[in-house]
């Protein structure tokens, strides 16, 4: 077949395509992937019983808006990355800025407690649990994501893929803090952002697999 | 000054006007041919069939396009993409005489309209193609009957028509990417 003939092809009866339609479903994968993570957490391993309670804590609140800020920036670093020609740029920043800002924090924290109260603020009671199971609960926002992507035409699968696995896990984190008791900065600062790096090198892993086009 | 012309030709073919469509997938296959020259100099029998794949994968990705962002980019980031999958497909990335960074490049300051002959066979490809894909894209696509005319000669639905023709294509770009 020659170049013309082809170019005839596709245009002989083209149709009108809709380009917002792409960003639709993605935000539609978005939401159902966060009420499945929502549902998973609420339903395996219980709201924590002192949620009501825990509204007026300041640290609360902290620990929301980290894992809000980095869902967001992961959510904007997806759509990007997931249509040609597109860059991170500001992005990077939005994922940065509040890791760094949680690391301060952490760094605060420890430096005015007391040295042998250190180790409780780092590790808490759920250390050993908590990164394998925000992983565990950004599952089905990992899929989603992949799902929006591969609809899509990513053209840095390896970054797409992270990008995809850092959005479902910290949008995981944040379903998973309705159960977390944990609000120390130093525990925060390094088990949730280790959870969210899980789906984030599973991510890049499969990027170049699964977003082939 | 190309930048704007063909972003006018393809937002008139996403809404849908065939003969703007038409005119700018002929442009930019003119441009497309003269920057993979320029990058597949060492392998001249290559640049028409990636020209032909870039085609179909902007034809199947057109929905990505959004109306704000400068054509260059987007088709800039496409071309990239393939042709850096078809040089590790070669594992011959070092005769690659022009290295393709991050930046938007130069893609409509040259164009060729000289097609050489493509080595891959589309309508070969097309021929292995299951029936209901096959049947609507041979009618609707080269034969340029509607989709209610298709419907009527196939038997099909008219919606089965229209996805016929939207999977066939795309898995005419999946027998080329797979082929190698």
């Amino acid at each position: 077949m020659r170049t013309d003939e082809l170019v005839s092809l596709l245009a002989t009866g083209t149709e009108a395509v809709d380009t917002r339609l792409p960003m639709r479903r993605y935000l539609i994968a978005v939401l159902a992937g966060t009420a499945i993570a929502t549902l998973l957490t609420s339903g395996w391993l219980g709201l924590r019983p002192t949620l009501a309670r825990d509204l007026s804590v300041p640290m609360f609140w902290a620990k929301e808006a980290f894992c809000a800020a980095l869902g967001a920036a992961g959510l904007v670093a997806v759509a990007r990355l997931a249509r040609p020609g597109f860059r991170l740029g500001w992005v990077r920043a939005a994922v940065a800025a509040p890791v760094v800002a949680m690391w301060l924090l952490a760094a605060a924290a420890l430096l005015a407690a007391d040295p042998q109260n250190r180790s409780e603020l780092i590790l808490g009671q759920t250390a050993a649990v908590c990164p394998f199971r925000i992983a565990l609960i950004s599952t089905p926002l990992f899929v989603a994501m992949f799902a929006a992507m591969r609809g899509l035409a990513p053209t840095r699968l390896r970054l797409a893929g992270a990008a995809g696995g850092f959005a479902a896990g910290s949008v995981g984190a944040l379903a998973y803090s309705l159960h977390c008791p944990e609000l120390a900065a130093p525990f925060l600062a390094i088990w949730y952002v280790l959870g969210m790096l899980i789906p984030t090198a599973v991510g890049a892993w499969a990027g170049p697999h699964l977003l082939r086009w | 000054m190309g930048e704007e012309r063909l972003r006018c030709l393809l937002l008139g073919g996403l809404a849908g006007d065939s003969s703007a469509y038409h005119a700018f997938l002929k442009e930019l296959s003119a441009h497309l041919r003269a920057f993979l020259r320029k990058r597949l100099a060492s392998l001249p029998d290559e640049v028409e069939d990636l020209v032909q794949e870039l085609l179909l994968a902007v034809h199947n990705q057109r929905h990505t396009y959004d109306p704000g962002q400068p054509i260059t980019a987007w088709v800039y980031a496409m071309a990239r993409y393939k042709l850096v999958d078809l040089l590790r497909r070669r594992s011959r990335k070092e005769l690659l005489n022009d290295p393709l960074d991050e930046e938007d490049d130069d893609l409509l300051m040259s164009s060729d309209s000289e097609a050489a002959e493509a080595r891959r066979d589309l309508a070969k490809l097309l021929a292995g193609l299951p029936h209901r894909q096959r049947a609507p894209i041979i009618h609707m696509k080269i034969e340029g009957l509607s989709v209610a005319e298709t419907a009527r000669l196939t038997g099909m639905s008219p919606s089965a028509v229209k996805v016929g023709v939207h999977r066939g294509l795309k898995a005419l770009a999946a027998k080329i990417r797979n082929e190698s």
